[in-house]
């Protein structure tokens, strides 16, 4: 290699170099958890840095809600994200660390059921929780095939189930909101991570039905039918909208998602508590941006209270529930 | 009877073997259009390769993205080198094969054929363990390179070993009737004429590597991350700062694999657009690495003929 190359090489590596030429040694903010929490926190990272000038980094991962509470409760991170509330074997590990958390909910999820458009036998386009049971328990493997199986004024088609994969958290609350049980489910269906492929397949398949996160149906409004649900509480049918996951009448398949604030970090660390409180201030904004649905304004005030008490624990005993609206959340007494 | 079989033309090999290569590369190239014609919007952007991650499609980019594999990969292939040229040269110019020492031979050079099929997530498992918590390197630039480096160890090994093979004996034995010793025979002859052949287990090792995710994932990468290493040049001599070197070591990071991965399980059809921009671009790294190592190769083989 000629020296005029090397040192074409060379600076070209100077090149890089330079580009990193933001200042270190500043305060760093650590995130990981859930990746259907993700897109929130990442826009709120991204404004939160804009607003402090590059003075504060924040990085965000996608270890999973699991894997993020590992590294909570071992201390490595500031604020974990979660798409279910904290379990008791976490709550121990991190009882085990001595690390306290702040318990913040800060958007809805929701799931979406629906089938193909063309559709007509589905009687006001309303489904119960228990036909839903009936579809995809485990003992309807290989059994249940047919729709008239379900209802017999339903035709006596084919019935083709597609959904998310085991490894999904929408897997774990459709499993745990319609079967009573996490990961309880047939496994004879078009299972996907890729919430494209599960659409595809029920828009190719008059006979079909899947689920996936409401977002992705709103954003792909037109190309399948979404499903009323009834609620098992007031009895009446409600179809999946913004609205009605924010007050709360489409139930049981919307849940809250969550971060958890690790108290020592918000207490000693002043731009950690900044950035709680600017998140649960701008949430609400950025969750509609990234296509979620945000929680109703006196929920983050409640949060916000919450979090300024530094009111520590979580309000679920370590065990999943479906179906609380969060403001009944953010009343309950907190355990540790 | 051997002359009526003889006179077939010979002709269907050439034809089978064509449509095969055909078939080989339209793959390659199908996926490579795709990816350009899905991406191009992004491709052609200057500001998709200087932003950072965002929530709004259009301004999201990859700089963390591709300062993070380069730096990553930089790493990765400076250890798996430093590892696996001497362990390379060692199984073969060295290792006796006898005694007891032999019998641990047998099994390390066994089991580094066996080591190229463990899926990567296991060396993430590894890493995580060894690297992050035990030596404490943390969610590191230096644990993702050594990472890596550990899954292209076999590849490099194997293919060392490969290269030493096919230089003549009679090369060895010229060195030593000279008196050269072993070192000086390795120094001198088997090391510069082999390097062609290494070379080609570093491209094959580091295309692997570079599209990793897994690993990575595990050991800690990050997906938002909105600022970059620190910049290891001041303005006073020596112009280079040790510290400052170390914090680009100790950097967390994100890797365009990742990157990708993110925004394709976004739910907006326009973060699709800079998916596909960005697998093109990883693709574009992946063969302007393979381009340099080909050249270096080229460049040593006409070097040395015998």
């Amino acid at each position: 290699m000629s020296y005029q190359k090397l040192l074409g090489v060379f600076l070209a590596v100077i090149g890089i170099f330079s580009l990193m030429s933001i200042a270190y040694g500043q305060p760093i903010i650590k995130i990981d958890g859930s990746s259907t929490v993700f897109p929130i926190t990442e826009g709120v990272a991204e404004e939160f840095q804009k607003a402090k000038k590059g003075a504060v980094k924040v990085t965000v991962g996608i270890s999973g809600t699991g894997g993020g509470f590992k590294k909570f409760c071992r201390g490595e991170t500031d604020i974990s994200n979660a798409s279910r509330p904290i379990l008791k074997k976490e709550m121990d590990a991190c009882k085990e660390a001595g690390i306290k958390y702040i318990e913040i909910p800060v958007a809805y999820d929701a799931l979406s059921v629906f089938v193909n458009v063309k559709n007509n036998w589905i009687k006001n386009d309303c489904i119960t929780v228990e036909q839903l049971k009936k579809m995809w328990e485990p003992e309807a493997q290989g059994k249940i095939t047919k729709w008239n199986q379900i209802d017999p004024s339903w035709p006596d088609k084919p019935l083709r189930l597609a959904g998310p994969g085991a490894d999904s958290g929408t897997f774990d609350y459709f499993t745990e909101a319609v079967m009573g049980k996490a990961k309880s489910s047939r496994g004879d269906y078009v299972a996907s991570e890729d919430d494209n492929v599960i659409m595809n397949a029920v828009i190719r398949d008059l006979g079909g039905l899947g689920y996936v996160g409401l977002t992705y149906v709103i954003e792909n409004k037109g190309k399948v039918k979404p499903l009323a649900v009834l609620n098992p509480k007031t009895g009446k049918c409600v179809m999946p909208t913004e609205k009605t996951v924010m007050d709360g009448t489409y139930n049981p398949l919307s849940r809250p998602l969550f971060i958890y604030v690790n108290e020592k970090s918000a207490k000693e660390k002043p731009e950690v508590k900044e950035f709680v409180e600017f998140y649960l201030k701008n949430a609400s904004k950025i969750t509609k941006q990234v296509g979620g649905v945000p929680l109703p304004t006196k929920a983050y005030e409640m949060a916000l209270e919450r979090f300024k008490k530094m009111q520590t624990g979580t309000v679920f005993g370590g065990e999943p529930e479906v179906g609380l609206t969060v403001e009944e959340l953010l009343k309950r007494e907190t355990k540790h | 009877m051997s002359r009526k079989i003889n006179s077939r033309p010979d002709i269907v090999f050439p034809i089978v073997g064509f449509l095969a290569f055909l078939m080989v590369i339209s793959f390659l190239f199908t996926l490579i259009i795709n990816l350009f014609i899905d991406g191009i919007e992004k491709i052609k952007d200057t500001s998709f390769y200087t932003s950072f991650p965002s929530r709004f499609p259009d301004q999201a980019g990859i700089l963390s993205g591709w300062v993070g594999t380069l730096l990553v990969m930089a790493g990765a292939i400076f250890w798996s080198l430093l590892i696996g040229i001497p362990a390379g040269i060692y199984l073969e110019e060295y290792a006796t094969k006898r005694g007891f020492i032999g019998k641990i031979e047998t099994i390390i050079e066994l089991n580094i054929n066996n080591l190229a099929a463990v899926p990567a997530i296991i060396y993430g498992l590894l890493a995580l363990g060894i690297f992050v918590y035990r030596f404490k390197f943390g969610e590191s630039i230096l644990t993702a390179g050594l990472t890596l480096s550990i899954l292209m160890l076999p590849v490099i090994v194997v293919n060392t070993r490969e290269a030493i093979r096919r230089i003549p004996r009679d090369i060895r034995e010229g060195a030593y009737a000279v008196g050269a010793t072993k070192w000086d025979t390795v120094r001198d002859h088997i090391l510069p004429y082999s390097f062609g052949g290494i070379l080609t287990g570093l491209i094959i090792a580091a295309s692997r590597a570079i599209g990793e995710t897994a690993p990575l994932i595990t050991i800690g990468a990050l997906t938002f991350i909105a600022f970059l290493p620190p910049s290891p040049f001041t303005s006073d001599f020596p112009f280079i700062s040790l510290d400052k070197v170390w914090e680009v070591f100790m950097s967390p990071f994100t890797v365009l694999p990742i990157q990708i991965f993110n925004w394709v399980s976004r739910p907006q059809a326009a973060f699709q657009v800079n998916a596909a921009a960005a697998g093109f671009i990883l693709l574009i790294l992946t063969v302007l690495m393979n381009a340099i190592a080909y050249y270096l190769r080229q460049k040593v083989r006409r070097k040395y003929i015998w």
